[in-house]
């Protein structure tokens, strides 16, 4: 008879002589992947998104559940509101049904996913997480299929099946990296967008996505701040600004008859270090303002990050429609974006075909940078223009007095945000940019920069509290690199051009590189910039000291 | 022949060996990819093979290494983030003894190379114990990391709501406590 588990060994899920078994292999996929079911596990997975949020944008199904629990209290149809939106997407996208049918499992997607590097999951292989919805795609839609069921690599939708789908949905963070892998181009991004749709039918979604979608929706950026407090961060900033530089900067707000409209992410206006490329923005808005710059800021279109992408296309397309909007009320000739990662895959990719129309009769055109003529042929379709395309041409036409020796305490790397760099192909105005600013720059090894960089591990709405464990796992390539220039040639900053990235590496460079603080380009930008009218600078935007000043300090 | 002699002509398997230990822990699926040697594309394949050929090397240099923590620091890390118990996490440290009563066999059991034997467990079990210390202050970083991150989102939206006071931000410190403080701040790092 097989002995009754202690108290003791039940509190720690495990038996005493599982403890001792140390050549224990877990029996996860002895069986198959089909036939292992789900474990959801906590601390790698999200809060499931609360009823209100749901109920402000008109989502299905708004009520309290939880993942732990075993019923996920779905519509009673749930199956066939699933398999006829699954039907309706494979007809409307080109894209997912060939994703659907054309891969050969040839496995070169498969060791290229920060989730799998991480964890060793197999079902964080792209090629099994797509299988996922491929073995349900079979079983319904192709004749094989259909007679042949597991033979054929098909199954039913079931609800361990759905559950989980949800559960490896977020633990993608859409970066494309396997894409670029894949012999076919399959993205596994568009898979898992549409995936994501599907369970939003139903109601299945987490709350760090569904709370900024409502805010969003609601006051135009993701943490609800409305108008007032939205200015009065910047004021704060402003203060902070004279006290660094000595020098008082003006934004303008809502500023109708401006040329440029600028948006950016609202992290940077509410979240160290954001906080301090903010700043960078704003001193360099100030700089250019004698050369002829005409910008005003939003608080209406204030924010550049788009959580819809991460529901469903309505909903991006929804929240995306204030950028044009804005413009238009406003009668800016062109919009100028700030440092964000998926708020340029949704502007390069989606936003000039999804809501063009919403500009006609407005004033945008082809951008020109009022200060060096040139004209940003590539955004000709959008008529919005990325921040380092723009200060980069400001650089090359001369136009900024820098003083890099102002960063010299800095040893600076630079991660490639997944979005630029694969959605817009941005590599090489960032590094031009931080040459121009800092003395010291160490690229980090080739495999994990440019369009092969690594996901910073909280992409595409995964940088809740809850799932830390799952970020670590994620995050773990990335921060591996890091700890290789950290170690080899002191780096002790890590830049970046995406809010979520700052937000996201602090905690990570916290656990895996101890030494290492993180940066938007912008604020290396303006420690460097010489003002006109700047008192005698002793600190950073950060209040710390800069390079030889500690030196002189104590003379 | 002594113990260290022994083991160290026995190196290569059971390093091999030892290592097979930890990543029959991961699961089937994805133990084939841990094997691959690339350090920037398996950082965890990697960080094992490395730490535990180093760990096994510096046991047989004989003095007490401070180089042995680092590299369970290493692999720890790792697993303290990935699907293991507490134990299943640390359990990997005494499976030496078991490669290397298979390994050795009968050897061991030789006058004189049986008490270098008891000795070399007991220098085991303590590695055992160090990766219990080290397992743990990787979870108690996780939980700080958290607590940190809910601090300073709860206090600046009470901030914002006008809620919380805040002192001056020109509020002076004298030069010793800006010191202390900056030394604090450092070892919360």
């Amino acid at each position: 008879m097989e002995e009754p588990l202690k108290q003791a060994d039940v509190m720690k899920g495990t038996r005493k002589e599982e403890v001792l078994d140390i050549d224990h292999s877990p029996s996860l996929f002895k069986r198959g992947w089909m036939k292992t079911p789900v474990d959801i596990r906590p601390s790698m997975h999200c809060f499931a998104g609360e009823p209100a949020r749901l109920k402000v944008v008109d989502f299905p199904n708004p009520r309290v559940w939880s993942a732990m629990d075993e019923d996920w209290k779905l519509p009673t149809n749930w199956k066939e509101i699933v398999m006829d939106a699954f039907k309706v997407r494979l007809d409307r996208f080109r894209t997912f049904k060939l994703f659907m049918d054309i891969c050969v499992r040839c496995g070169a997607c498969a060791d290229k996913c920060q989730f799998f590097i991480g964890s060793a999951d197999p079902k964080n292989m792209p090629v099994l997480r797509a299988e996922l919805f491929r073995s349900v795609y079979r079983k319904n839609f192709t004749t094989a299929g259909k007679l042949l069921g597991p033979i054929a690599g098909a199954r039913d939708l079931t609800i361990d099946v759905l559950k989980e789908w949800w559960y490896y949905l977020y633990q993608c963070s859409e970066c494309r990296r396997c894409s670029v892998f894949c012999p076919y181009g399959i993205d596994m991004a568009e898979i898992t967008i549409i995936g994501r749709e599907l369970t939003n039918l139903i109601g299945l979604n987490i709350d760090w996505i569904a709370a900024p979608v409502a805010f969003c929706y609601k006051t135009g950026n993701h943490l609800g701040i409305q108008p007032h407090a939205y200015k009065s961060m910047l004021e704060f900033f402003q203060d902070e600004i004279e006290i660094v530089t000595g020098v008082r900067v003006e934004p303008s707000y809502n500023r109708k008859g401006a040329e440029i409209l600028f948006i950016t992410p609202s992290g940077d206006v509410f979240a160290d270090p954001g906080t301090w490329t903010c700043m960078g923005y704003m001193i360099l808005f100030h700089y250019l303002e004698s050369l002829g710059l005409d910008i005003t800021w939003s608080t209406y279109a204030s924010e550049g990050g788009n959580f819809g992408l991460f529901t469903s296309h309505e909903m991006m397309k929804r929240l995306n429609s204030k950028m044009y909007a804005e413009a238009k009320r406003l009668g800016v000739k062109w919009i100028l974006g700030g440092e964000c990662g998926h708020m340029w895959r949704v502007v390069n990719q989606y936003m000039g075909t999804m809501n063009l129309d919403l500009a006609e009769g407005s004033n945008l055109e082809e951008p020109v940078s009022p200060i060096t003529g040139t004209k940003f042929e590539n955004t000709k379709s959008t008529k919005m223009v990325h921040i380092c395309e723009f200060t980069a041409d400001l650089i090359k036409h001369n136009k900024l007095k820098l003083d890099p020796s102002r960063n010299d305490n800095l040893k600076v790397t630079f991660h490639d945000s997944c979005n630029p760099a694969r959605a817009m192909g941005l590599l090489e105005e960032p590094r031009y940019v931080i040459k121009n600013v800092c003395n010291n720059f160490y690229e980090m090894p080739p495999t994990t920069i440019r369009e092969q960089t690594f996901c910073c591990g909280g992409g595409s709405g995964l940088n809740a509290g809850e799932d830390v464990e799952l970020r670590m796992r994620g995050g773990l390539p990335r921060a591996n690199a890091v700890k290789f220039v950290h170690e080899k040639y002191g780096v002790n900053m890590l830049s970046c051009i995406c809010a979520i990235d700052r937000a996201v590496f602090p905690d990570l460079m916290r656990y895996w590189v101890p030494g290492v603080e993180v940066t938007g380009v912008h604020e290396m930008v303006a420690n460097a910039m010489v003002l006109e009218g700047e008192k005698e600078k002793t600190v950073n935007l950060r209040n710390e000291p800069l390079a030889g000043t500690e030196e002189s300090e104590d003379v | 022949m002594d113990l260290k002699n022994l083991l160290l002509r026995k190196k290569s398997p059971i390093v091999k060996k030892w290592c097979e230990v930890v990543l029959r822990t991961y699961p089937e699926g994805g133990q084939a990819f841990l094997k691959k040697k690339d350090r920037f594309g398996n950082p965890v394949g990697h960080t094992i093979a490395e730490g535990i050929e180093s760990i096994f090397d510096e046991l047989l240099q004989g003095t007490k290494s401070d180089k042995i923590p680092l590299f369970f620091d290493n692999i720890l890390r790792l697993r303290a983030v990935q699907d293991f118990s507490p134990s299943k996490a640390v359990g990997f440290v005494f499976g030496l003894k078991k490669v290397i009563r298979k390994e050795l066999g009968s050897k061991l059991l030789k006058d004189g190379t049986s008490e270098e034997w008891a000795a070399f467990e007991s220098e085991i079990d303590g590695m055992g114990l160090l990766c219990f210390d080290i397992y743990t202050q990787c979870r108690e970083k996780i939980f700080d990391i958290r607590i940190k991150a809910l601090r300073n989102q709860s206090h600046r939206l009470l901030k914002m709501a006008g809620v919380a006071y805040d002192l001056p931000e020109d509020y002076e410190l004298s030069e010793e406590d800006r010191d202390l403080k900056k030394a604090h701040a450092n070892k919360s790092h």
